[in-house]
């Protein structure tokens, strides 16, 4: 077949569709001027700005601890809610769980954060935890919606795994428990990987959620970024943006290795 | 085809009356809500024995092994194993191993690790292991390939690991869901005579699920033949072929003409049915349990009738009928002849090329007589 011109114009427009603000994000990070919007020649100025900056350090190791301990909740919670739901396919309330666990994939972040936000408030009054809001809280409510992500992606992979695995480990003389560290885990590695980094990045990126849970002391990247361009959007926010999308594509690309070596038979179909 | 396992006289515990089972399923029924996928089961099995469990997809041969591998509970009935109740007994504390249709092989293990898996369970000296897997992997002739994973083996080479890793903790019972399913005709024929042998070598005792009937027949030394989650029969290869019990059987086992009578005389040593849709009466050379004007079937196998030219002589008048060659199948070893009745009943005859090229063979439109013996059919009322 002839390969003509439209297929290669769509796809230039939709990459440029898709990537072109970003690029030029990337392109202003290296500009010398104060103006966001006008070239005067390249500099890397600004990312010594960034990183000399206390205040974004901070909120970046806040960040990175958030998403680290909500990404690790949401994995070992989502894997037994996924196996709970894939397994024990018979069980009262199993619709339910099943209905509730998918919910925060759709609820507006909005609502999320402020029911937490009341949830926390009321716990404090009655039984005095937790104390405050702040780090902990945050790693609470984003443990929450991240787990939704993970219970999809895990829940995915154990529906291919063969059930006769499992089964033929416990005829060896496997417990129920061993048969799962043992066979389960190792198989669906892969998709933990995967569900915690999306988790990872889903925690990094959360600013509404964050905003409603978050107290005195404790803002997280997104939160002091968007203070930031609230005052005027300045070159150095551009700087520590093109560093964020710096570590998610590094992220998304070790996520899609670890995949790709799990199924490498997948890759080249 | 394959020997059948040349056990000594006394291997055939199951004609005699005192003999101990070693496998005992009782009034065993399993429900899946409100499908009974078992219904009142009971059979012996012997050891040493290569027992088939055979039927059609639903035929519920395959949630029995199930339960006897421990992975489904019966909803009632009691199953024991060497003379313990193992009814309720978790799958990882029961004397029985099993091979699975799939073959199960751990993907992120390679051979060896699959067969020593069992044997880490247990516990055993890691010296103990390696020798004991490395005995395996010579049984299945797999010495080379115990570093490779599952993934980078053939279909044949995974089904012996399989085969191995179930052997691994030598268990009383061996458990075996198709276990030649996945595999082609020929590595087939191979794979089960390889089986046979080692089931000989090893004393185990075997249960093969299968669906495949030449399978069944070539490998048992018992079928148990099911049928929507009951047993229609059990019995000896030759049984099930020759002799079976119902319409159901002689059906299911290789192929068959069935054809309806009226019994017309029913004496002590003979009976002799009147059939219309045969054109003649069929003279049974035994007693048969029926009465006189019963209707019942009359079952024979395709290679009990003799085809001829010229009238053959008939016994007490019947046992003779003609009729038309409609279609021939030439299968080099035999050939497979379709006669047309004037009843328009068809049957099927089949003839061993005895003569190699014979030009004289029965053609296409010749009228033909179709004759058989005293006991060549069975009567079947059921």
């Amino acid at each position: 077949m002839r390969r003509g011109w439209f297929l290669p114009i769509t796809a230039t427009l939709g990459f440029a569709f898709l990537y072109a603000p970003i690029i030029s994000l990337v392109v202003f990070s290296f500009n010398e001027s104060d103006l966001v919007t006008v070239w005067s020649g390249f500099s890397t100025k600004w990312y010594g700005k960034v990183l000399a900056d206390p205040q974004i350090l901070g909120a970046a190791w806040l960040s990175a601890q958030i998403a680290f301990c909500a990404a690790s909740i949401a994995l070992v919670l989502g894997t037994l809610c996924a196996v709970a739901l894939v397994r024990f396919r018979k069980f009262r309330g199993r619709t339910l769980l099943a209905g509730t666990v998918s919910a925060p994939l759709v609820m507006p972040d909005v609502i999320t954060g402020l029911s937490l936000l009341l949830l926390f408030v009321a716990m404090e009054a009655t039984i005095g935890w937790p104390s405050g809001r702040g780090l902990l809280t945050i790693i609470i409510a984003h443990s929450t919606f991240c787990m939704a992500y993970v219970v999809v992606v895990v829940q995915s992979r154990l529906r291919d795994l063969d059930m006769s695995l499992e089964e033929a480990a416990m005829d060896l003389g496997a417990t129920p428990v061993r048969v799962f560290f043992d066979i389960t885990l190792p198989i669906i590695a892969p998709a933990l990987i995967s569900g915690w980094l999306l988790a990872f990045t889903l925690s990094l990126d959360d600013l509404v959620i964050a905003s409603f849970v978050s107290g005195p002391g404790s803002s997280t990247l997104p939160m002091v970024i968007f203070s930031k361009v609230k005052l005027g959007v300045s070159p150095d926010v551009n700087a520590l943006a093109t560093i964020i999308i710096g570590f998610v594509a590094l992220g998304v690309l070790l996520a899609t290795i670890v995949q790709l070596r799990a199924h490498p038979k997948r890759a080249k179909a | 085809m394959v020997k059948k396992p040349q056990l000594a006289i006394d291997t055939r515990p199951w004609r005699d009356p005192a003999a101990k089972p070693f496998v005992r399923i009782k009034n065993v029924t399993k429900k899946f809500g409100d499908i009974i996928a078992v219904s009142d089961v009971s059979l012996d099995i012997y050891k040493s024995e290569l027992f088939c469990l055979l039927g059609g997809s639903g035929s519920g041969k395959s949630t029995l092994l199930r339960m006897l591998a421990g992975f489904e509970a019966p909803t009632s009935g009691t199953i024991e194993i060497d003379g313990q109740d193992m009814t309720h007994v978790a799958p990882y504390n029961r004397p029985v191993n099993m091979m699975f249709q799939s073959y199960a092989l751990f993907p992120h293990m390679n051979v060896e690790q699959n067969i020593a898996y069992g044997l880490k369970r247990d516990g055993l000296p890691r010296a103990e292991i390696a020798e004991r897997v490395r005995e395996l992997l010579a049984l299945v002739k797999l010495s080379d390939y115990g570093s490779r994973k599952p993934h980078q083996l053939s279909g044949g080479q995974r089904q012996r690991v399989a085969l191995a890793r179930a052997l691994a903790k030598r268990p009383k019972l061996l458990l075996l869901d198709e276990p030649l399913g996945a595999l082609d005709k020929k590595l087939r024929e191979e794979t089960q005579f390889e089986l046979v042998k080692i089931q000989e070598t090893l004393g185990v005792t075997f249960i093969v699920v299968t669906h495949d009937q030449e399978e069944a027949m070539s490998l048992a030394t018992r079928i148990g033949v099911m049928n929507q989650g009951e047993i229609a029969m059990i019995g000896e290869p030759t049984d099930i072929y020759e002799f079976p019990n119902s319409k159901f059987v002689a059906g299911f086992i290789g192929s068959v003409n069935m054809v309806d009578g009226v019994v017309t005389e029913d004496e002590p040593a003979h009976v002799r049915i009147r059939s219309d849709e045969l054109g003649c009466d069929i003279y049974v050379g035994h007693g048969v349990d029926c009465a006189p004007d019963q209707h019942l079937s009359w079952a024979i196998r395709p290679e009990k009738i003799v085809l001829s030219r010229e009238k053959p002589e008939g016994i007490h008048d019947a046992n003779v009928t003609r009729g038309m060659v409609e279609d021939i199948g030439y299968l080099g070893d035999m050939s497979v002849y379709q006669v047309l009745l004037p009843s328009g009943k068809r049957l099927r005859v089949t003839q061993t090329n005895v003569t190699r090229g014979n030009p004289d063979a029965i053609t296409w439109d010749e009228e033909v007589y179709l004759s058989w013996g005293v006991s060549a059919g069975s009567v079947l009322t059921v």
